[in-house]
């Protein structure tokens, strides 16, 4: 079985490696989190906004023109059309309302490309609650539209200034404000990272989106289950809202895909599977890019949503266990995979989500073998990325 | 009993314990570090293991280790500097660093090279008491080692005794919910936290740290537990100093001023 053990462990990773400062909140957490999760109440309140503000269910889109070209039944799982154009709102959406039950005034959290920033400041701005979002310096200045739409929705954006002020420094940050504010502020974590039991806490957020695909595969193909399960991962989330019902399932092939960068082995990639060794991040054990000396890294993607130097302790285990299969795609791949998915069903995906349609290039699968790949957002944010390689892609 | 089961044997008051980031600012300064300090009458080195993601510290002591990464600080090399200066002193020594360091380097031979080299305790920020009795007590506690673990005015009584009964040489005490370097002034809810736990009478010393950074905060603090400790104060006193030598004695001098009897 794979599923987390009381100590928050996924098989020898997860747990809660967290200074004494944070262990009162976080234990608070977790004492809380799941008689929560499992309140009818709760449930009904996170249904509701999840129907009618997020805009669920997702279609699940049958990909014709990707599928005959592939020789395969390939379905699309629409996160691109949640509100804010991304799986993210999903797990703000929950966390806003656990918050809410916690009694906490304000709201803290991290954004690397600024989506999760985003459909956090969103929910804010639903639930009226202060919000300030800590994100790199670096991205800041690279992500300017996502930096806008937040203070659009109220939310104070925080730049990270230390270290390599990107992702993970903006998370250091936003810890760091969660210990000097432990009585009144909630952490929103945006992926399946971080102390135990946010891996367990996001991952059953994002479980809505296996959930719907069971019974829209039902529907479309006469089986709840997929030959194989396609994610991009960064943190992890949306793959592991895609592979959440079917962990158990052997029979589903679960596919991670994480970004190469400029090659695997160039030196500049955020392949963590390949290029991580155990060790600690953000208070769990995974697999992380780190030096010899335990000094982690700064990794290098095109896409600044799969450029986290960790992986969540859920896909560590899926991977080191050999129940998922990671592929690594290039920035070059991605990008092609764009302008293809594009003029191919006409949807501009974003660059993360060009990775996870990339692995269809990789993986060996049987003729009419039904694979859902999760469209996990939309590429309205990387439109100058897109503009400015427009002829490098397309001569 | 190792050096700073001793230290707390010989001597119960006014324990002074200053905290460095090896390697700065720069990389030979561990040793002449040590040594200064020693000199100038400290009871207790706390070494700081640069880290790349120092999550419970502050902007002084981060950027400190930043600087002492790029100026070539590895645990090796840390290692050696500890064991030649440990020629010269008998002073206590404690490292301080994050568990990812400890991993990486592997738990059990990190564990022996911090023995072999004379340091006498450790504190790992991050790795829980669960963890630490689960894999780790036999080993760190069979070598002879001190680990000291923290606590905070939100840790509860129950949590504090486990602590209590985990520790061998003293008890961390964050003065405040902080980071490192975080608050100049000791307000009263501090204080009615020290008395809290001085009234449970535990079985360990206890330091107090976070936030002292000046004769006053210091002489409150002994007020109130054994001694405290000071890491980001200093490192601005060496970052802004003349020379390790020199600001370390300055340092020292005036966070001590004149105190009478407490020096053995």
């Amino acid at each position: 079985m794979i599923g987390i053990d009381e100590k928050g462990y996924y098989g020898e990773f997860g747990g809660a490696y967290i200074p004494e400062m944070l262990h009162p909140n976080v234990e608070e957490l977790r004492k809380a989190y799941v008689g929560i999760w499992e309140d009818e109440a709760f449930q009904k309140e996170f249904r509701e906004l999840l129907r009618d503000y997020v805009g669920r269910p997702t279609p699940l889109y049958y990909a014709s023109r990707l599928s005959a070209k592939y020789n395969a039944n390939i379905y699309l799982k629409r996160e691109d059309l949640c509100h804010t154009g991304a799986h993210k709102v999903n797990n703000t959406i929950g966390q806003i309302l656990l918050a809410k039950r916690l009694n906490k005034k304000y709201i803290i959290a991290e954004t690397g490309a600024g989506q999760h920033g985003v459909a956090t400041a969103t929910v804010c701005a639903l639930m009226g609650m202060p919000c300030i979002v800590y994100m790199g310096e670096i991205d800041i200045e690279r992500q300017a539209p996502n930096v806008a739409r937040m203070r659009m929705l109220g939310a104070e954006v925080r730049p990270a200034k230390s270290g390599s002020r990107t992702l993970k420094d903006a998370t250091n940050e936003a810890i760091r404000h969660w210990i000097n504010h432990p009585q009144d502020t909630h952490y929103i974590i945006g992926s399946v990272v971080g102390p135990h039991p946010y891996p367990d806490m996001v991952a059953r957020f994002q479980s809505v989106i296996s959930e719907e695909m069971m019974w829209q595969l039902q529907e479309k193909t006469g089986k709840p289950d997929p030959d194989i399960a396609i994610a991009c991962v960064g943190g992890g989330s949306n793959a592991a809202g895609t592979y959440y019902h079917y962990l158990n399932k052997e029979h589903v092939r679960l596919i991670a895909v994480e970004a190469a960068g400029h090659g695997v082995n160039s030196g500049e990639s955020a392949a963590t599977s390949v290029l991580g060794t155990r060790g600690i991040i953000h208070g769990s054990r995974t697999l992380l890019m780190q030096t010899p000396d335990g000094q982690i890294v700064e990794p290098y993607s095109i896409s600044a949503g799969l450029d986290y130097p960790g992986i969540g302790p859920m896909h560590a285990h899926l991977i080191a266990s050999g129940r998922a299969e990671a592929v690594s795609v290039t920035d070059d791949e991605a990008m092609q995979w764009t302008y293809y998915l594009s003029r191919m069903e006409g949807i501009i995906p974003a660059l993360e989500t060009s990775h996870a349609f990339a692995a269809l290039d990789h993986i060996e699968y049987k003729p009419g073998d039904v694979i859902v790949i999760n469209l996990s957002g939309r590429g309205d944010k990387d439109l100058n990325t897109f503009i400015t390689h427009y002829d490098k892609y397309n001569d | 009993m190792n050096r700073i089961q001793q230290l707390f044997a010989d001597k119960q008051e006014d324990i002074l314990n200053i905290y460095f980031t090896a390697g700065y600012p720069n990389l030979e300064d561990t040793e002449p570090t040590i040594l200064a300090l020693a000199e100038a009458g400290v009871d207790l080195i706390e070494v700081g293991m640069p880290y790349s993601d120092p999550l419970a510290d502050g902007p002084t002591i981060q950027e400190s280790g930043t600087a002492a990464i790029r100026n070539g600080m590895t645990l090796d090399k840390l290692f050696d500097q500890i064991a030649s200066a440990r020629q010269h002193t008998e002073i206590p020594l404690v490292m301080m660093g994050y568990f990812n360091q400890v991993m990486q380097y592997g738990e059990e031979r990190f564990f022996r090279k911090v023995k072999e080299v004379g340091v006498d305790g450790l504190i790992l920020p991050d790795l829980p008491v669960y963890e630490f009795e689960q894999f780790y007590r036999d080993q760190i506690e069979s070598l002879g080692l001190s680990v000291s673990f923290l606590i905070t005015p939100q840790t509860s009584e129950e949590r504090i005794r486990q602590i209590d009964k985990l520790s061998k040489g003293f008890i961390y005490m964050v003065s405040n919910s902080s980071i490192t370097g975080a608050k100049k002034e000791i307000t009263q809810a501090q204080l009615d936290y020290f008395n809290r736990i001085n009234a449970m009478q535990l079985d360990n010393p206890r330091l107090i740290g976070f936030g002292i950074s000046s004769h006053e905060t210091f002489r409150t603090a002994c007020k109130y537990a054994n001694g405290a400790i000071i890491g980001s104060a200093f490192i601005k006193a060496l970052r802004d100093g003349k020379d390790v030598h020199t600001a370390t004695i300055e340092f020292v001098g005036k966070i001590r001023k004149s105190e009478v009897g407490s020096r053995k």
